[in-house]
């Protein structure tokens, strides 16, 4: 370190040379990374990438339309009847989520659960009935036997549950310290029945949203028991498999159901955000309808953190036509997997590619993406 | 939430704002200290409630947006080295230097960590001997105190590898900083609460008497804010200058003795540079000569780094209330919490990063 030190160029920092943690934190630079980076390598090839745990809808053949992000890409079968990309025939859906949690194991869940609801509810979202899933293990020399035992099995017991099969799966071991413990991937294929489309293109103004529960459970769960973080809590993970949910809720609104989207990293937030902009609509959210517990809301208040934005893994928002929103929201109350489902909001044609939040006092303000992760203020 | 709920009830908000409209008889402007509270006020929509001869300006108050250019560029040259421990709180992490935020160093290798308290890094030092440990000590008087702990514990324990980096600030000075300047339109304070909480009202008192300004200790929540405003309001229609509190369930008259004694034993009253305000005298905190081993800047060589703010982030103007984020050029273009210019735009307290978050919209 020398001492005529002199720095005084205002250079931009958002342009990042190296990858930062928050281009993974599902806000504003993960959108970045994928539009700036994957989009434009993969965005024509026939298969489409990818957003996070999530991928880019199959646009047909050579159509130079970007393809709209969607949790899974749905696939037209050759040779199954319908010409590619129409809606006869067969079509599978296909997605892949990689797994980095710390602590592997917290409250209401642990890193193999997760890895099986996760890619099953990311089917799930493009309506597809989860069928076949691969699991990837990155495990770092010295990791505990014992605790890959106890991963692996809650694994199966989570593809009992949401009556998937876990197919095929990789192996590797790397150096200690180039992992941190495990990392699983895990991919997966689902069918899509006859008739069902469920994609943010098919969002329009009018459109009820619902919302299966109540938010932020998985986030917090996991905080409280993070290194340096530690707080009491009966927090648990909402971490529950959503395709039966999905199922009971395409059986009660049918093609009605226009758009689903599970609500992973970023929340709400981010879920409500991509939808607003890749169906190029607006969204408007009654801030009062959308249910946060107790428990959740004390420990986001003791961090300043804002559950909008907590993360999530047993949560949908459904974009549903106004005349069947009551049938399918009743069709939510009766599923076990909606925790007192709510309807939180409408879509419009107004302020296209924003989120409104209507706020307790009448005032509105903007529900935006985060530009990174979310950090709990200093006081 | 008990003791939060009834501070955000929506009857109480409403006839807070009825109160304000039938006591506003004039233009006030009305600044609001504390990031915080801005927060609140964005968020909530607080002003779009208030009659529009009342305006809010925003203060100085967001510890992240003052601290200087060159403290971030000092902290980073000590984070990116390799024996070095860099803890911070998250908000610091993010913001800009001249050329580097602590996050990029990270990304580079430098061991960086977000701790949410002091006393975390000195159980770090503890555990790790053979490193030295780092605390970037921000704030103003609220995060003091356990800055001070955290020395006194690290004094006790003789953890020589353990030192904080120091740029602390005092509220006092800004507020004169702020109704000394040609173009102030301050005619009221809402002063910061949890400052407050911690030093007490009486330093406050001969702002108000010089100044002849109203200044009122408000708390955070949309109920304590417009308490507060309303006030304000009612002080500056009677021609009154006091220091009220309307902050009462938390601040005491006479603050926290304790912890300003802990502050007074460790830290003593220095000159300090605020981004985008310059150097104000008497202003913030530095350490004592009798803890100076654990002062970061004496350990490391960063006495010499110096840094110029960016020309374009007018963050001074916005943090002395001359100018509103909307007003300027580079907001929402040149300037966005991706890519920020100045540090109003990053930290979650920052009135730019509020209106943009909140209000973009507008533009």
């Amino acid at each position: 370190m020398n001492d005529e030190i002199k720095l005084n160029c205002p250079v931009p920092i958002g342009d990042h040379a190296t990858v930062q943690l928050a281009h993974g934190g599902g806000g504003r630079m993960m959108k970045n990374l994928i539009e700036g980076i994957f989009l434009p390598a993969f965005g024509e090839s026939s298969s489409s990438p990818t957003t996070g745990g999530g991928t880019g809808r199959a646009s047909g053949t050579r159509t130079l339309q970007p393809p709209v992000p969607h949790d899974a890409a749905v696939l037209p079968v050759p040779g199954t009847g319908g010409a590619s990309g129409t809606q006869s025939g067969t079509r599978l859906a296909f997605t892949t989520d990689s797994f980095v949690v710390n602590p592997l194991f917290f409250p209401g869940g642990d890193i193999g659960e997760l890895a099986v609801y996760g890619t099953v509810n990311d089917l799930a979202m493009a309506g597809a009935v989860p069928a076949w899933l691969s699991a990837g293990f990155l495990l770092e020399e010295g990791f505990s036997l014992e605790l890959l035992r106890r991963i692996v099995e809650s694994m199966a017991a989570a593809a009992r549950a949401a009556g998937v099969r876990i197919v095929t799966g990789d192996t590797k071991v790397v150096d200690r310290g180039k992992a941190d413990g495990v990392f699983i991937n895990t991919s997966g294929i689902g069918w899509v029945p006859e008739g069902v489309e469920i994609s943010p293109e098919r969002v329009e103004p009018g459109d009820v949203i619902l919302l299966s529960g109540d938010l932020g459970r998985h986030g917090m769960a996991v905080m409280s028991v993070r290194e340096g973080l530690r707080f009491e809590s009966d927090l648990e993970s909402d971490c529950a498999p959503l395709a039966g949910l999905v199922e009971a809720m395409l059986a009660a609104g049918g093609t009605e159901v226009h758009c689903l989207r599970d609500l992973t990293r970023g929340g709400l937030a981010a879920a409500l955000n991509e939808i607003a902009s890749d169906a190029r609509a607006g969204i408007e959210i009654d801030e009062s309808a959308v249910p946060v517990t107790e428990p959740v809301a004390s420990a986001c208040e003791l961090l300043g953190l804002d559950p909008l934005y907590v993360a999530n893994e047993g949560r949908l928002v459904a974009f549903v036509s106004p005349a069947s929103a009551d049938r399918v929201l009743a069709a939510m109350h009766a599923h076990p997997a909606a925790i007192g489902p709510v309807r939180i909001g409408v879509v419009t044609d107004a302020h296209t590619g924003l989120v409104e939040l209507c706020g307790p006092f009448g005032p509105g303000r903007i529900l935006d993406l985060l530009s990174g992760e979310q950090m709990p203020r200093i006081c | 939430m008990k003791y939060l709920d009834e501070y955000r009830d929506a009857e109480a908000v409403r006839g807070l704002a009825a109160a304000i409209r039938a006591a506003a008889t004039r233009p006030w402007n009305i600044m609001e200290i504390c990031g915080g509270q801005t927060h609140t006020i964005v968020r909530y929509g607080l002003d779009q409630m208030l009659p529009p001869q009342i305006a809010l300006i925003h203060g100085p108050g967001c510890p992240v947006c003052v601290t200087p250019v060159e403290s971030i560029d000092r902290a980073v040259a000590i984070a990116g080295r390799p024996e070095v421990i860099f803890c911070s709180f998250g908000d610091m992490l993010r913001v800009p230097g001249s050329r580097k935020d602590l996050l990029t160093v990270k990304s580079e290798g430098g061991d960086v960590r977000l701790v949410y308290s002091p006393m975390d890094a000195v159980a770090l030092a503890q555990k790790h001997p053979d490193r030295q440990v780092v605390f970037f000590a921000i704030g103003f008087e609220t995060t003091a105190p356990a800055n001070a702990m955290a020395v006194i514990q690290a004094a006790k324990l003789r953890l020589l590898n353990f030192s904080i980096l120091v740029s602390h600030v005092l509220v006092p000075p800004a507020m004169c900083a702020v109704l000394d300047s040609p173009l102030n339109r301050v005619q009221g304070f809402l002063a910061a609460g949890h400052v407050c909480a911690i030093t007490g009202m009486d330093q406050y008192r001969p702002i108000a008497e010089r100044y002849r300004v109203p200044i009122v200790v408000t708390g955070f929540e949309p109920v304590d804010i417009l308490q507060g405003i309303l006030m304000c309001i009612r002080q500056l229609e009677q021609g009154r200058a006091e220091v009220e509190n309307g902050y009462a369930r938390i601040v005491r008259p006479e603050g926290n003795r304790p912890a300003m004694e802990r502050i007074d034993e460790v830290f003593e009253v220095s000159p300090r540079k605020w981004r985008g305000i310059g150097e104000i005298p008497a202003s913030g905190l530095a350490l004592r000569e009798s803890y100076a081993e654990f002062d970061a800047e004496r350990r490391f060589p960063v006495a010499g780094i110096t840094a110029d703010e960016p020309t374009e982030c007018i963050a001074g103007e916005i943090l002395q209330g001359h100018k509103q984020p909307l007003e300027c050029p580079a907001f929402g273009t040149l300037c966005t919490p991706d890519r920020p210019l100045g540090a109003p735009m990053v930290s979650t307290e920052g009135a730019c990063a509020a209106y943009f978050r909140y209000r973009r919209r507008e533009e």
